[in-house]
Protein backbone atom coordinates (compact mmCIF):
# COMPACT_ATOMS: atom_id res chain seq x y z
CA UNK A 1 0.00 0.00 0.00
CA UNK A 2 2.38 2.64 1.26
CA UNK A 3 5.53 0.47 0.92
CA UNK A 4 3.67 -2.53 -1.28
CA UNK A 5 6.41 -4.69 0.58
CA UNK A 6 3.36 -7.64 1.27
CA UNK A 7 3.75 -11.72 0.48
CA UNK A 8 0.44 -13.84 1.01
CA UNK A 9 1.08 -17.61 2.33
CA UNK A 10 -1.56 -20.27 2.51
CA UNK A 11 -1.72 -21.96 5.87
CA UNK A 12 -3.47 -24.37 8.00
CA UNK A 13 -3.93 -23.83 11.36
CA UNK A 14 -6.31 -21.76 13.67
CA UNK A 15 -6.53 -18.85 15.41
CA UNK A 16 -8.29 -16.91 18.22
CA UNK A 17 -9.26 -13.23 17.97
CA UNK A 18 -10.97 -11.86 20.88
CA UNK A 19 -13.16 -15.08 22.93
CA UNK A 20 -13.42 -16.98 19.43
CA UNK A 21 -11.24 -19.61 17.62
CA UNK A 22 -11.84 -19.62 13.69
CA UNK A 23 -9.91 -21.46 10.65
CA UNK A 24 -7.24 -19.58 9.22
CA UNK A 25 -5.94 -19.79 5.55
CA UNK A 26 -3.92 -16.85 4.64
CA UNK A 27 -0.97 -15.48 6.62
CA UNK A 28 -0.10 -11.84 5.05
CA UNK A 29 3.46 -10.57 6.00
CA UNK A 30 4.20 -7.04 5.14
CA UNK A 31 6.59 -4.21 6.02
CA UNK A 32 4.33 -1.19 6.12
CA UNK A 33 3.05 1.17 8.12
CA UNK A 34 1.11 -0.22 11.28
CA UNK A 35 -1.74 0.51 13.12
CA UNK A 36 -0.99 0.15 16.90
CA UNK A 37 3.30 -0.28 17.11
CA UNK A 38 4.82 3.61 17.62
CA UNK A 39 6.89 2.91 14.97
CA UNK A 40 6.87 4.35 11.19
CA UNK A 41 7.37 0.86 9.63
CA UNK A 42 6.70 -2.69 11.10
CA UNK A 43 7.03 -6.24 10.40
CA UNK A 44 3.09 -6.85 10.22
CA UNK A 45 1.88 -10.57 9.80
CA UNK A 46 -2.26 -11.23 9.79
CA UNK A 47 -3.52 -14.51 10.04
CA UNK A 48 -7.06 -14.55 8.54
CA UNK A 49 -9.81 -16.36 6.83
CA UNK A 50 -10.42 -14.79 3.27
CA UNK A 51 -13.89 -16.53 3.31
CA UNK A 52 -14.63 -14.38 6.51
CA UNK A 53 -15.53 -11.02 7.51
CA UNK A 54 -12.76 -8.41 7.55
CA UNK A 55 -12.74 -8.92 11.21
CA UNK A 56 -11.65 -12.73 11.20
CA UNK A 57 -8.08 -11.70 11.75
CA UNK A 58 -5.11 -11.92 14.18
CA UNK A 59 -2.74 -9.40 13.97
CA UNK A 60 0.96 -8.82 15.18
CA UNK A 61 3.21 -5.83 14.02
CA UNK A 62 6.87 -6.35 15.12
CA UNK A 63 9.58 -4.52 14.93
CA UNK A 64 12.84 -6.15 12.16
CA UNK A 65 14.87 -7.15 15.58
CA UNK A 66 11.93 -9.16 16.69
CA UNK A 67 10.83 -10.61 13.33
CA UNK A 68 14.29 -11.93 12.69
CA UNK A 69 14.19 -13.42 16.25
CA UNK A 70 10.53 -14.81 15.37
CA UNK A 71 11.77 -16.80 12.81
CA UNK A 72 15.07 -18.20 14.03
CA UNK A 73 12.51 -19.22 17.16
CA UNK A 74 10.12 -20.92 14.89
CA UNK A 75 13.20 -22.97 12.90
CA UNK A 76 15.05 -24.09 15.54
CA UNK A 77 11.64 -25.30 16.88
CA UNK A 78 10.75 -27.03 14.09
CA UNK A 79 14.55 -28.04 14.17
CA UNK A 80 14.33 -30.20 17.61
CA UNK A 81 10.64 -31.67 16.93
CA UNK A 82 12.67 -33.25 14.21
CA UNK A 83 15.49 -34.21 16.17
CA UNK A 84 12.81 -35.35 18.73
CA UNK A 85 11.22 -37.52 16.39
CA UNK A 86 7.64 -35.55 16.57
CA UNK A 87 7.81 -34.48 13.18
CA UNK A 88 9.19 -35.87 9.89
CA UNK A 89 11.91 -33.73 8.29
CA UNK A 90 10.43 -32.42 4.72
CA UNK B 1 -10.05 33.38 8.91
CA UNK B 2 -12.06 32.43 11.50
CA UNK B 3 -13.53 35.37 14.11
CA UNK B 4 -15.45 34.55 17.23
CA UNK B 5 -18.82 36.24 15.59
CA UNK B 6 -19.01 33.95 12.75
CA UNK B 7 -22.12 31.76 12.11
CA UNK B 8 -20.66 28.32 11.70
CA UNK B 9 -22.72 25.26 10.92
CA UNK B 10 -22.38 22.29 8.99
CA UNK B 11 -24.04 18.96 7.83
CA UNK B 12 -21.68 15.70 8.10
CA UNK B 13 -23.18 12.34 6.89
CA UNK B 14 -22.51 9.41 5.37
CA UNK B 15 -23.84 8.87 1.57
CA UNK B 16 -23.84 6.56 -1.15
CA UNK B 17 -22.11 7.76 -4.59
CA UNK B 18 -21.55 6.25 -8.00
CA UNK B 19 -18.28 4.41 -8.08
CA UNK B 20 -15.73 2.46 -10.77
CA UNK B 21 -17.66 0.35 -13.11
CA UNK B 22 -20.91 2.40 -11.42
CA UNK B 23 -20.62 0.30 -8.46
CA UNK B 24 -22.28 2.15 -5.66
CA UNK B 25 -19.36 2.54 -2.16
CA UNK B 26 -20.10 4.87 0.81
CA UNK B 27 -18.08 8.26 1.55
CA UNK B 28 -18.36 10.59 4.37
CA UNK B 29 -19.20 13.76 3.04
CA UNK B 30 -19.61 17.00 5.06
CA UNK B 31 -20.51 20.54 4.18
CA UNK B 32 -20.96 24.09 5.39
CA UNK B 33 -24.53 25.18 5.99
CA UNK B 34 -25.60 28.00 3.88
CA UNK B 35 -26.82 28.04 0.08
CA UNK B 36 -23.08 28.61 -0.82
CA UNK B 37 -21.66 29.03 -3.28
CA UNK B 38 -18.92 27.20 -1.68
CA UNK B 39 -15.98 25.02 -3.09
CA UNK B 40 -15.45 21.22 -3.30
CA UNK B 41 -12.65 18.97 -1.55
CA UNK B 42 -12.19 15.68 -2.56
CA UNK B 43 -10.13 13.65 0.08
CA UNK B 44 -8.33 10.49 -0.76
CA UNK B 45 -7.43 8.24 2.43
CA UNK B 46 -4.40 6.77 3.16
CA UNK B 47 -3.42 3.11 3.87
CA UNK B 48 -4.78 2.85 7.33
CA UNK B 49 -7.98 3.59 5.89
CA UNK B 50 -11.22 5.27 5.98
CA UNK B 51 -10.55 6.04 9.45
CA UNK B 52 -11.18 8.49 11.95
CA UNK B 53 -8.74 10.44 11.11
CA UNK B 54 -10.17 11.10 7.34
CA UNK B 55 -13.58 11.45 8.34
CA UNK B 56 -11.94 14.25 11.70
CA UNK B 57 -10.55 16.22 8.21
CA UNK B 58 -13.30 16.27 6.11
CA UNK B 59 -15.51 18.06 8.49
CA UNK B 60 -12.30 19.86 8.77
CA UNK B 61 -12.15 20.95 5.47
CA UNK B 62 -16.07 21.96 5.55
CA UNK B 63 -15.43 23.83 8.87
CA UNK B 64 -12.79 26.01 6.57
CA UNK B 65 -15.88 26.58 3.90
CA UNK B 66 -15.43 23.51 1.66
CA UNK B 67 -18.05 20.73 0.61
CA UNK B 68 -16.25 17.88 1.21
CA UNK B 69 -16.22 13.94 0.07
CA UNK B 70 -13.88 11.47 1.39
CA UNK B 71 -14.90 8.01 -0.61
CA UNK B 72 -14.39 4.77 0.82
CA UNK B 73 -12.00 3.46 -1.67
CA UNK B 74 -12.05 -0.10 0.69
CA UNK B 75 -15.61 -0.54 0.06
CA UNK B 76 -15.62 -3.56 -2.07
CA UNK B 77 -13.37 -5.50 0.31
CA UNK B 78 -16.46 -5.95 2.98
CA UNK B 79 -16.92 -3.71 6.12
CA UNK B 80 -15.28 -3.85 9.63
CA UNK B 81 -13.20 -1.97 11.66
CA UNK B 82 -11.20 0.52 9.26
CA UNK B 83 -8.15 -1.45 10.35
CA UNK B 84 -9.38 -4.85 10.28
CA UNK B 85 -10.53 -3.69 6.21
CA UNK B 86 -7.16 -1.83 5.60
CA UNK B 87 -5.25 -4.75 6.55
CA UNK B 88 -7.52 -7.13 4.07
CA UNK B 89 -6.05 -4.68 1.06
CA UNK B 90 -3.06 -4.20 2.31
CA UNK B 91 -2.60 -8.18 2.06
CA UNK B 92 -3.89 -8.13 -1.40
CA UNK B 93 -1.42 -5.85 -2.43
CA UNK B 94 -3.56 -3.12 -2.28
CA UNK B 95 -5.89 -1.44 -4.97
CA UNK B 96 -6.00 -1.04 -8.59
CA UNK B 97 -5.56 2.39 -9.96
CA UNK B 98 -8.19 2.15 -12.31
CA UNK B 99 -10.71 1.51 -9.69
CA UNK B 100 -9.32 4.28 -7.14
CA UNK B 101 -10.01 6.70 -10.40
CA UNK B 102 -13.26 5.77 -10.82
CA UNK B 103 -14.26 5.88 -7.37
CA UNK B 104 -12.79 9.27 -7.47
CA UNK B 105 -14.22 10.43 -10.77
CA UNK B 106 -17.90 9.38 -9.12
CA UNK B 107 -17.29 11.30 -5.85
CA UNK B 108 -15.85 14.47 -7.98
CA UNK B 109 -18.90 14.09 -10.22
CA UNK B 110 -21.52 14.12 -7.07
CA UNK B 111 -19.94 17.65 -5.82
CA UNK B 112 -19.85 19.30 -9.41
CA UNK B 113 -23.66 18.21 -9.47
CA UNK B 114 -24.51 20.14 -5.93
CA UNK B 115 -26.24 23.33 -6.58
CA UNK B 116 -23.95 24.76 -3.93
CA UNK B 117 -20.88 24.00 -5.44
CA UNK B 118 -18.87 27.33 -7.32
CA UNK B 119 -17.40 24.69 -9.77
CA UNK B 120 -14.11 24.54 -8.40
CA UNK B 121 -13.38 21.10 -6.97
CA UNK B 122 -9.76 20.22 -5.13
CA UNK B 123 -8.06 16.85 -4.03
CA UNK B 124 -6.54 16.05 -1.09
CA UNK B 125 -4.66 13.00 0.28
CA UNK B 126 -1.90 11.97 2.47
CA UNK B 127 0.86 8.89 2.22
CA UNK B 128 -1.04 6.63 -0.22
CA UNK B 129 -3.28 8.72 -0.62
CA UNK B 130 -0.94 11.48 -2.02
CA UNK B 131 -0.08 9.08 -4.53
CA UNK B 132 -3.76 8.56 -5.38
CA UNK B 133 -4.37 12.36 -5.15
CA UNK B 134 -1.69 13.10 -7.45
CA UNK B 135 -2.71 10.46 -10.20
CA UNK B 136 -6.22 11.30 -10.19
CA UNK B 137 -5.47 15.19 -11.03
CA UNK B 138 -3.56 13.80 -13.94
CA UNK B 139 -5.97 11.46 -15.09
CA UNK B 140 -9.27 13.17 -14.34
CA UNK B 141 -10.14 16.47 -15.53
CA UNK B 142 -12.34 18.82 -13.61
CA UNK B 143 -9.96 19.15 -10.25
CA UNK B 144 -8.81 23.28 -9.83
CA UNK B 145 -6.32 22.23 -7.17
CA UNK B 146 -4.30 19.35 -5.63
CA UNK B 147 -2.88 19.12 -2.54
CA UNK B 148 0.11 16.03 -2.26
CA UNK B 149 0.92 15.26 1.57
CA UNK B 150 4.27 12.74 1.67
CA UNK B 151 2.76 10.57 -1.04
CA UNK B 152 5.05 7.84 -2.03
CA UNK B 153 5.68 6.02 -5.26
CA UNK B 154 4.65 8.64 -7.02
CA UNK B 155 7.64 8.64 -8.48
CA UNK B 156 8.49 4.92 -9.50
CA UNK B 157 11.01 2.32 -10.55
CA UNK B 158 10.38 -0.04 -13.31
CA UNK B 159 10.64 -3.02 -10.65
CA UNK B 160 8.13 -1.02 -8.60
CA UNK B 161 5.40 -1.60 -11.15
CA UNK B 162 2.47 -3.83 -10.82
CA UNK B 163 -0.50 -4.89 -12.73
CA UNK B 164 -2.72 -2.67 -9.91
CA UNK B 165 0.18 -0.02 -10.29
CA UNK B 166 1.14 -0.49 -13.59
CA UNK B 167 2.54 3.57 -14.27
CA UNK B 168 4.36 5.72 -12.08
CA UNK B 169 2.21 8.66 -11.71
CA UNK B 170 5.01 11.01 -12.30
CA UNK B 171 4.29 9.67 -15.92
CA UNK B 172 0.88 11.43 -16.64
CA UNK B 173 2.53 15.18 -15.74
CA UNK B 174 1.96 16.35 -18.50
CA UNK B 175 -1.89 15.86 -18.40
CA UNK B 176 -1.92 17.64 -15.08
CA UNK B 177 -4.07 20.38 -15.42
CA UNK B 178 -4.39 22.44 -12.00
CA UNK B 179 -1.49 23.90 -9.28
CA UNK B 180 -0.16 21.67 -6.81
CA UNK B 181 0.60 22.15 -3.28
CA UNK B 182 3.48 19.49 -2.24
CA UNK B 183 3.83 19.09 1.55
CA UNK B 184 6.57 16.89 2.46
CA UNK B 185 8.77 15.93 5.46
CA UNK B 186 12.52 15.49 4.85
CA UNK B 187 13.18 12.50 6.85
CA UNK B 188 10.54 10.51 5.22
CA UNK B 189 11.59 7.07 3.63
CA UNK B 190 8.67 7.29 1.35
CA UNK B 191 8.81 9.67 -0.08
CA UNK B 192 12.96 10.47 0.13
CA UNK B 193 14.11 13.92 -0.47
CA UNK B 194 15.25 12.74 -3.79
CA UNK B 195 12.10 11.65 -4.76
CA UNK B 196 10.71 14.75 -3.98
CA UNK B 197 13.69 16.09 -6.21
CA UNK B 198 12.77 14.39 -9.11
CA UNK B 199 9.21 14.89 -8.98
CA UNK B 200 9.78 18.83 -8.75
CA UNK B 201 12.14 18.22 -11.87
CA UNK B 202 9.38 17.04 -13.35
CA UNK B 203 7.00 19.41 -12.99
CA UNK B 204 9.18 21.91 -13.76
CA UNK B 205 10.20 20.15 -17.10
CA UNK B 206 6.62 20.46 -18.09
CA UNK B 207 6.23 24.03 -16.95
CA UNK B 208 3.77 23.15 -14.10
CA UNK B 209 2.41 25.27 -11.39
CA UNK B 210 3.90 23.94 -8.42
CA UNK B 211 4.23 25.29 -4.82
CA UNK B 212 6.75 22.45 -2.48
CA UNK B 213 7.08 23.08 1.33
CA UNK B 214 9.77 20.62 2.55
CA UNK B 215 10.34 20.29 6.36
CA UNK B 216 13.10 19.42 8.13
CA UNK B 217 12.42 17.73 11.40
CA UNK B 218 9.69 15.91 10.28
CA UNK B 219 9.22 12.90 8.09
CA UNK B 220 6.14 10.45 7.13
CA UNK B 221 2.76 11.49 8.58
CA UNK B 222 3.30 14.22 10.16
CA UNK B 223 0.04 15.54 10.88
CA UNK B 224 -1.61 12.53 12.45
CA UNK B 225 -1.75 13.72 15.74
CA UNK B 226 -2.64 10.14 17.71
CA UNK B 227 0.89 9.05 16.09
CA UNK B 228 4.29 9.11 17.09
CA UNK B 229 5.20 10.67 13.50
CA UNK B 230 3.19 13.88 14.46
CA UNK B 231 5.06 17.16 14.60
CA UNK B 232 3.05 19.97 15.86
CA UNK B 233 5.77 22.79 14.41
CA UNK B 234 5.64 21.79 11.09
CA UNK B 235 1.50 20.29 11.26
CA UNK B 236 0.42 23.64 12.23
CA UNK B 237 2.58 25.94 9.71
CA UNK B 238 1.77 22.87 6.89
CA UNK B 239 -2.37 23.44 7.45
CA UNK B 240 -1.90 27.02 6.96
CA UNK B 241 -0.31 26.18 3.68
CA UNK B 242 -2.76 23.90 2.96
CA UNK B 243 -5.68 26.57 3.29
CA UNK B 244 -3.95 29.26 1.94
CA UNK B 245 -3.24 27.67 -1.03
CA UNK B 246 -7.30 25.77 -1.37
CA UNK B 247 -8.80 29.45 -0.36
CA UNK B 248 -6.13 31.19 -3.25
CA UNK B 249 -7.15 28.75 -6.02
CA UNK B 250 -10.74 27.55 -4.88
CA UNK B 251 -12.57 30.42 -3.51
CA UNK B 252 -10.92 33.44 -5.67
CA UNK B 253 -12.09 34.95 -8.71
Amino acid sequence: MCTMIAKQTKVTGSGKAGAEWFRVDTASVSYDHPFDMPLEYTLNIDFTNQSGTPGSRVAVELDAASANSLIEAIQAVLRQAVQGGYLEEH
Amino acid sequence: MYTTDQYEGMLAETVVVPGYHADLINAYYARPLGVGPFPGMVLIHHLPGWDEWYRETTRKFAAHGYVSICPNLYYREGHGTPEDVAARVRGAGGISDDQVIGDVGGALSILLAQPYVNGKVGIFGTCSGGRHAYLCACRIPGFAALVDCWGGRVTMTTEELTPKQPVAPVDYTSDLSCPILGIFGNDDHGPTTEQVNQLEETLKKHSKDYEFHRYDGAGHGFFYYNSPSYRQEQAKDGWNKVFAFLDKNLKGG
